[in-house]
């Protein structure tokens, strides 16, 4: 299980990283936490790798007010910390701290978990419910950052609209208004595991806002129609999933609608709690 | 042992609570393993293994220019395959191929070696050579493997079974009487065993002593060796073996394998030290692999609870080929000799296929065929208890052994050495809380289910020769040696065959002998794990060590202490036999002299001895064999309150108490450790480990994000309680007890399964006892009861 030879660079600027991509031969490497184990296996064998971890560009992060600038080199545990800012009060930082094991959290970044799109991974469907925007470098816009909501960023599992040679720079969180309601439910089996259902939901009515998104469903996350009638129990959890994902076996669509109920009912333990 | 006593009170003996010796190595980073071990001109080996299960391989090509760095079959010269072949009537031997040369029988099975300076650029050359092959059928289902239409893996043979086997006790007669019959299916899934350490090894040509010396991560050095001699047609000394320091056995690091034989070959041809360290996906593929059984169960038994009869149909996937030194067929041996286990019955029947699959080898894990064994027998009774509308402790209280029978020779003639099951069934029930568990499920509404489980078994230690003769096992183990010196400054060195890698061994040893002659067990030096050094032994498996090894440590110790006090007897003028030996010292009345001095005399100042002094002086040669070689019988009853999450069908371990009879306790810290550790390997078996399959043999996990093992996470704190009944069997009462957490706990768990699902009347069946399982349990009675209102309307 050693990687097929490969050569190594560490990129010095955004734009350097970007140019190196020019050609396909050479991938990105961030935290590696993906890339590692595909590289150990040799099921990718690039040519080189550009190590973008240590960017500065890529590790800053701004608050806007209305949202946060996350780098993409921002590791999760970066993150689960609260070394930098959670628009979102603690929301970001809990669904951090539930990524895989700490030794991952460590080196694996927001930025690489997006780009790989795994579709169970959590960012993948805590960027999308929480409405999130990619910023994405590109090779013919000079310094100019392409933006992308990122349900459109990810086009499929483990696809994204990145072209071979653009970098994800950087994401944006919207802050949430007041009375910002947030749920996040996944299954995994043992700590450390990736979802086998996942469900979260986003409840912002000051900044009109309402999302449900299913994840872990083998492609990119499912946004479902008419939330608010499921919010209000007028649609069930297995009849959303039906609309939503009519495709998926009948065992799949199950465990998802119980995602989806223990999502809602966390939700409403939650808007007890505040009351 | 009252734990609140102090080192001093506690002495350092038998029964103390000491600290490991072992520790200071293993917890502070000092042990070296063969991955810490390098030799100067070393080369790294990496193989090229089959992408297939099954295939004829029509060509073999080595890259260019790779004469003496790629090798195949066809260039091992003189070298055999590995055959371990099963005393018993009918069965069909098989030659594992150290290289596959015409035909490869699973996916992983070797093919070519390679050698380069580096790991990585060994496996870049593996990628560089070229193989065509014919793929054939995979015999891939146990179930399958016998049908008429299956490939054969072996094309000599005439079906796919290495043996079948049947005993029947008295079955007819006793079952007619029988008030319900109850039939079940179980399944055990194959495993890995995932030591924290992987196999690994250096070979390396000695010149100056004309031997090969093989650091290998094994449990049993001088069995390898004797493998070794075989496939090599080299003389037993040519070859040496080490064991270093080794990151956990449980059964797979005493199988001699084609890796092995492999490195040696190539460190002799070339005169180069060869390193070979497993690596995970190795391990899993083509390595570890267990406990894959199948079982047809029925049984018979009056109204009252009385179990009349046991039938039985087992089937052991016992995969391509009988590895060495433990042949294709313990398993299934074990199987029919063990199901009754401690439970009184009249009648008995059992057939037994071990057969021959598209998969790599079956090896004995921890506990070997009783985690089966006992899964299959303890969730039966639990059915049998729900059919007749009794508790499942009043079953088992119905059926167990008494402890006014012991002791005891059970339907399929096993001797139960003593012990008290009701007993120990009784303090778990106690333990676990029966009664509030009961009163907190009538009260329960919601999708969350509470239910309580216990599993009940025995655990064969140390059994000797004629168990192991019986079962047509290839090795046999016979009497038990130790060496027992004592050195110039009045240490003790204690040189055993068998080997220590987690057991604690140089401490329970050192225990021992410091019982018998009293030297300070700091001054007590344990060496084990080379060949050279260390007398023939089978080595560590089987729970045997404490009770073999320990018994040997005591003799051979006891035996150097009657020359010790022959020579302080002539020093200090007095009568030999009246002298004891405690603390260091050699004392009689008021009068002492130390170990030490002792010693000085007989190494450094002969001239004192006196003249009938016994030439062979202070190093003894011992051997030792149990007063019978039936083996000891430890035993637990384990009890498990988990809750089943009915939508998710996630199960979690809400408390887990295991009370335990290991006899006599050497160190009850040791004795825990062996526990706890063994019960979340057995939690592994029960709720996550699997190795799937599909259909044309490929393995489905071949890392550890597919292959489940147990988290810390996955848990509980286990308690444990301790019953002390002395074997007479053994030299201090002691029984063997390495393998018994490992046994209990899927028989627990599926048992406190079923109990939340009763309501339903679902029932698991197989391990793990995944969600899908579990919802799969759940769907199908609930399509059951409608079929039956159905019916009924
Ligand atoms: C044992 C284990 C368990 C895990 N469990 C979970 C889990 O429970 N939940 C979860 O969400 N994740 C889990 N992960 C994945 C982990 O979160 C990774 O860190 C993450 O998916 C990838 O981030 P990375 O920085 O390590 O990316 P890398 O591995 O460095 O890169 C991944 C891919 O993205 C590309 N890439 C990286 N950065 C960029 C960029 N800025 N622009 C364009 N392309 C880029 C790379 O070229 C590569 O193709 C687990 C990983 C492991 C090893």
């Amino acid at each position: 299980m050693k990687p097929a030879p490969f050569n190594y660079a560490v990129a010095h600027s955004l734009d350097n990283a970007q140019k190196a991509l020019a050609g396909g031969q050479n991938k990105l490497v961030s935290g590696n936490q993906s890339l590692g184990p595909m590289l150990n296996l040799r099921l990718t064998r690039p040519t080189g790798l550009i190590d973008i971890a240590q960017l500065t560009d890529l590790r800053q992060v701004e608050d806007f007010g209305d949202r946060v600038r996350f780098g993409a080199a921002t590791t999760h545990a970066e993150i689960e910390d609260g070394l930098v800012t959670d628009p979102t009060g603690h929301w970001m930082c809990d669904a951090a701290a539930n990524i895989a094991y700490r030794a991952v959290r460590n080196r694996g970044t927001i930025g690489g978990s997006l780009a790989h799109a795994d579709p169970a991974a959590d960012w993948v469907i805590v960027m999308t419910a929480l409405c999130a925007t990619a910023l994405i470098r590109g090779s013919d816009q000079g310094a100019d950052l392409r933006t992308l909501p990122i349900e459109d960023f990810i086009t499929g599992p483990y696809s994204t609209a990145l072209g071979p040679d653009d970098v994800l720079a950087a994401i944006d969180v919207p802050r949430p208004g007041k009375g910002a309601r947030w749920a996040y439910w996944k299954y995994t089996r043992q700590v450390g595991e990736f979802a086998k259902a996942s469900a979260a939901i986003l409840s912002d009515p000051e900044n009109n806002r309402l999302r449900i998104a299913i994840g872990a469903l083998g492609r990119q996350p499912a946004i479902l129609s008419q939330p608010q009638a499921i919010l209000d129990g007028q649609v069930s959890p297995i009849d959303a999933l039906q609309n939503a994902i009519p495709d998926q076996p009948v065992e799949t669509l199950n465990l998802h609608a119980v995602a989806l109920s223990r999502a809602l009912a966390q939700l409403a333990e939650r808007k007890e709690n505040e009351a | 042992m009252d734990k609140n006593l102090g080192a001093e009170e506690q002495g350092m003996g038998i029964g103390a609570r000491l600290e490991r010796k072992e520790d200071d190595r293993y917890l502070n980073g000092k042990g070296r393993y063969i991955a810490d071990m390098r030799l100067p001109g070393m080369l790294e080996l990496a193989f090229l293994r089959s992408p297939m299960a099954h295939a004829r391989i029509l060509s073999q090509t080595k890259p260019d220019a790779t004469e003496n760095t790629v090798f195949f079959a066809r260039d091992l010269e003189g070298v055999s395959g590995i055959r371990a072949v099963s005393g018993l009537p009918g069965f069909r031997p098989s030659t594992q191929p150290i290289l596959a040369e015409d035909k490869v029988r699973h996916v992983g099975e070797l093919i070519a070696a390679c050698l380069a300076p580096s790991r990585a650029l060994a496996e870049d050359l593996t990628e560089q050579i070229d193989i065509t092959f014919d793929e054939l059928p995979a015999v891939h289902d146990m179930t399958k493997a016998r049908n008429k239409d299956a490939a054969l893996v072996h094309e000599d043979w005439d079906e796919n079974v290495f043996l079948e086997s049947a005993v029947d006790i008295n079955f007819e007669a006793a079952v007619a009487q029988a008030d319900v019959i109850v039939r079940r299916e179980f399944k055990t899934a194959r495993q890995c065993m995932a030591p924290i350490e992987g196999r690994g090894l250096i070979a390396a040509w000695d010149r100056n002593l004309e031997v090969l010396t093989l650091h290998s991560a094994t449990q049993m050095p001088h069995i390898v060796r004797t493998g070794l001699s075989e496939c090599l047609k080299l003389d037993h000394g040519q070859i040496r073996v080490i064991a270093p320091d080794v990151g956990g056995g449980f059964g797979y690091k005493g199988i001699l394998l084609p890796e092995e034989v492999c490195a040696c070959f190539l460190a002799m041809k070339l005169d180069r030290p060869i390193r070979w360290i497993e690596d995970r996906r190795e391990h899993l593929i083509a390595g570890a692999n267990c406990r894959e059984h199948s079982y047809e169960i029925t049984g018979y038994a009056k109204a009252d609870g009385e179990l009349l009869a046991v039938d039985c149909s087992a089937i052991v996937d016992s995969g391509a080929y009988s590895s060495y030194p433990f042949s294709a067929c313990l398993e299934a041996a074990q199987v029919a000799s063990i199901l009754p286990g401690p439970y009184l019955m009249q009648g008995y029947r059992c057939k037994t296929w071990s057969v021959a699959t598209n998969k790599p080898p079956i090896l004995p894990f921890r506990g070997v065929a009783r985690t089966g064994v006992c899964f299959a027998m303890e969730v039966l009774l639990d059915s049998i208890a729900r059919e007749l509308k009794i508790t499942p402790e009043a079953i088992r209280h119905r059926n167990l052994v008494r402890p006014e029978q012991m002791p005891f020779t059970n339907i399929t003639n096993k001797f139960f050495d003593s012990g008290d099951y009701p007993e120990a069934l009784k303090r778990a029930v106690a333990a676990i809380d029966m009664t509030g568990i009961r009163a907190e499920q009538q009260a329960q509404i919601g999708r969350t289910r509470i239910g309580v489980g216990l599993s009940i078994f025995c655990e064969q230690g140390a059994h000797g020769t004629s168990v192991y003769h019986g079962w047509g096992i290839p090795m046999v183990p016979g009497f038990e040696q130790a060496i027992a010196r004592l050195t110039p400054d009045g240490g003790l060195e204690l040189r055993v065959g068998v080997h220590s890698h987690g057991q604690g061994l140089e401490t329970t040893l050192a225990q021992i002998a410091n019982s018998e002659i009293g030297i300070d067990t700091k001054k007590i030096k344990l060496v084990h794990g080379d060949t050279a050094y260390t007398p023939y032994s089978t080595g560590t498996w089987g729970s045997r060590c404490i009770v073999m090894a320990g018994g040997a440590v005591g003799t051979a110790c006891a035996s150097l202490g009657e020359r010790i006090c022959k020579i302080a007897g002539h020093l200090l003028q007095a009568d030999p036999s009246k002298i004891i030996l405690e603390d260091g010292m050699a004392r009689i009345g008021n009068s002492a002299i130390s170990i030490e001095e002792v010693a000085k005399t007989w190494y450094l100042k002969p001239q004192l001895l006196p003249d009938d002094v016994d030439p062979r002086g202070l190093e003894v040669v011992e051997g030792y064999k149990t007063v019978k070689d039936t083996g000891t019988f430890s035993y637990a009853c384990h009890a498990v309150k988990v809750a089943v999450d009915l939508d998710l069908g996630h199960v979690r371990l809400l408390d887990y108490v295991i009370v335990e009879d290991a006899g006599t306790m050497i160190n009850p810290m040791v004795v825990d450790g062996q526990v706890y550790g063994g019960a979340a390997q057995g939690i592994g078996t029960a709720l996550f480990e699997e190795m799937c399959f599909d259909a044309s043999g490929q393995p489905l996990a071949s890392t550890l994000a597919d292959y489940h093992l147990p988290l810390a996470s996955d848990l509980p704190a286990i308690r444990i309680e301790h019953m002390e009944t002395p074997s007479p069997l053994s030299r201090f009462g002691q029984k063997g007890i390495g393998e018994s957490g490992a046994i209990g706990p899927p028989a627990a768990i599926a048992n406190a399964v079923n109990d939340a699902l009763s309501f339903l009347g679902a029932e698991v069946s197989e391990v793990p006892i995944t969600p899908e399982r579990v919802l799969a349990a759940v769907g199908f009675a609930r399509r059951s009861q409608q079929t039956k209102s159905g019916d009924a309307a």
